[in-house]
């Protein structure tokens, strides 16, 4: 199984089935198809021994994907808003690559391999030379390189094979089983494991996807609206923002059937908030990361209508991630790798067709391929499993482990709070003390004390902030990840 | 004929094509209509088969044998049925997900 067969089926069966539309323009699965071969030939003469993508979120985006399917070569979708110095080690480090980007001065790049995003859809961009595409791509071969949002450092490059995804992809969607009019919204940036997940689950459930290039509350409420949006897809930040847009009016967008979620934690009075505004829409909280080629447990719209109902069990289970995926197999282990019992907190195993658990470098696999996910977490007794953040993040006050989200969760109830850091700082006495760094909602004042009381009043003494600071807003990645390590040297500095 | 991981067969007679999810774990005879599968680019008659009945091979399903532990999938849809080493090879069943992504 490789990529490009995804699209092939699609393209046979579905032809001339509307598959992408960014702006006014839209692709069927036949054009798509065409496209993304006529690219691939182009690529291989160019002698490309990969394409990096370094653009937006738009049209060219899948073309770019399945050409690289296509050609045989890796795709290398990079983040465009990073920095020249930032930008430069990666494209440096995919020499040989053709590099598709928004502009021609990208640096590190061989100026003959940049070719600008928006050629792609030109049908100029071809070759006359009798270029053959590879009949089989091996499924061992890399299909995807990432580079990992690293909220602890150096971004590392997880190498995601075509049996991977495709493992991911026909053991999780039905082929062709979307409706003729069902669309999906995608904001997610093309650089996220999330946008290429479901680039390729939507292409061979037959459903179109709509693109929008940056996100806006309204316009994001407005293409839903008109394009007639059935399936959504969004981080933690941009649902915040709708909801502070819609201001406590409904989103009046009956055509949604599903919004799902996933990316970062999802704050629980966002979540609660968004449950009342989207009548009839049914919600979905998808848990994955990049090494394991996207989702791998599912909180499913029964759960989330019998907490927003009131079923008290429910309620809890809103603050987890659901249950695994068939196929994906979850263990939770102690520091010395004992397996634990339901309801005890540890380290999260996975293993599973679709996870990789490769970077450039070696795997991190072990020999009975389970993969350590540096995530905490627990399961109940009911198989849901309950993800309380980065093994690395966990604060170790007094030989107590804490969970830094369950104290921000309370913090971000607070009526004047709209969002909320907590770290462990260096503590000769405790080993660490908590510290929490607060964003105050417009136009809201609170003071230190209050906040204090505020936190022994729902939590444990040990968890309550030894040191309560503010700030105008916290650091985040594109996808709404909290950078805790900015955090704690901001706090330290 | 070798089947392994991602490679490509078909029906010599009819329009099936399929992709090797799963190779067997050991050496099977995989036939479409009661004609044994070729290498997707091999050549292909296209006589059609004589017998046809039942649904035939559909589109997008996967077929798994469960002695052999061999799957595939079917990329392109024909009037032929599979059999591995002359057992029907059942539709695997899927659970459908709500859509995440």
């Amino acid at each position: 199984m490789n990529l490009s067969l995804l699209l092939e089926m699609s393209a046979s069966t579905l032809e001339d089935r509307r598959a992408v539309t960014s702006g006014t323009r839209s692709l069927s699965y036949a054009q798509l198809d065409a496209a993304a071969r006529r690219c691939a030939a182009k690529f291989l003469s160019m002698g490309a021994t990969g394409v990096v993508y370094c653009g937006t979120n738009d049209a060219s985006f899948p073309i770019a994907v399945f050409g690289a399917a296509y050609a045989g070569l890796p795709f290398i979708p990079l983040n465009y808003r990073l920095g020249d110095e930032q930008l430069q080690p990666l494209v440096e480090a995919n020499r040989g690559a053709v590099v598709i980007a928004e502009t021609a001065k990208i640096p590190g790049a061989d100026p003959e391999m940049v070719v600008l995003r928006s050629t792609l859809l030109d049908a100029s961009f071809s070759t006359s030379a009798d270029i053959e595409l590879p009949p089989f791509v091996d499924p061992e071969d890399v299909a995807i390189v990432l580079y990992t949002s690293g909220t602890s450092g150096t971004p590392k490059a997880a190498l995601l094979r075509h049996r991977h995804l495709t493992a991911y992809v026909i053991g999780t969607v039905e082929f062709a089983g979307a409706e003729p009019d069902q669309a999906a919204l995608v904001t997610v940036p093309p650089y996220h494991i999330a946008g290429l997940a479901n680039l390729l689950s939507n292409m061979y459930s037959g459903r179109r996807i709509v693109y929008l290039e940056s996100f806006d509350a309204q316009l994001w409420l407005d293409t839903l609206r008109n394009e007639r949006i059935t399936q959504a897809m969004v981080v933690p930040t941009m649902l915040a923002r709708v909801v502070q847009h819609l201001d406590g009016s409904p989103a009046d967008a009956p055509m949604l059937a599903t919004l799902s979620y996933g990316g970062a934690r999802m704050p629980l009075p966002v979540l609660e908030q968004a449950l009342e505004l989207f009548v009839g829409t049914g919600f979905v909280n998808a848990y994955g990361l990049t090494e394991t080629s996207s989702t791998i447990a599912l909180l499913g719209p029964e759960d989330h209508d019998a907490a927003f109902a009131g079923d008290p069990v429910a309620k809890v289970r809103l603050g987890s991630v659901g249950k695994v995926l068939p196929g994906i197999e979850v263990e939770v282990r102690d520091e010395a790798g004992n397996v634990l019992p339901v309801g005890e907190p540890g380290l999260v195993f996975l293993r599973g067709e679709q996870v990789s658990g490769e970077y450039e470098g070696g795997s991190v696999v072990d020999a009975e391929g389970w993969f350590p996910t540096k995530d905490r977490g627990w399961i109940d007794e009911d198989e849901y499993l309950f993800i309380e953040g980065r093994a690395d993040d966990t604060i170790i006050r007094g030989g107590e482990n804490i969970a830094p989200a369950e104290i921000e969760d309370v913090l971000r109830r607070h009526e004047a709070v709209v969002d909320a850091a907590v770290v462990g700082i260096p503590d000769d006495e405790w080993g660490q003390q908590i510290a929490a760094v607060v964003v105050i909602a417009p136009g809201k004042s609170v003071g230190v004390d209050e906040l204090h009381d505020y936190c022994q009043l729902h939590l444990r003494s040990s968890k309550t902030p030894y040191r309560i600071e503010f700030r105008d807003e916290l650091p985040h990645t594109p996808t709404g990840k909290l950078l805790r390590r900015e955090v704690l040297a901001d706090l330290l500095g | 004929m070798d089947i392994k991981a991602g490679s490509r067969l078909a029906c010599p007679e009819c329009s099936v094509e399929l992709v090797v999810v799963r190779p067997p774990s050991s050496a099977v005879v995989l036939t479409c209509g009661g004609v044994e599968v070729v290498d997707a680019a091999a050549d292909r008659p296209g006589g059609g088969h004589a017998d046809v009945s039942g649904d035939g091979t559909l589109v997008g399903k996967r077929y798994a044998d469960e002695d052999s532990g061999m799957e595939v999938l079917c990329a392109k849809p024909g009037p032929g049925a599979l059999a591995a080493d002359g057992r029907e090879v059942p539709i695997k069943g899927a659970k459908p997900l709500p859509s995440s992504d």
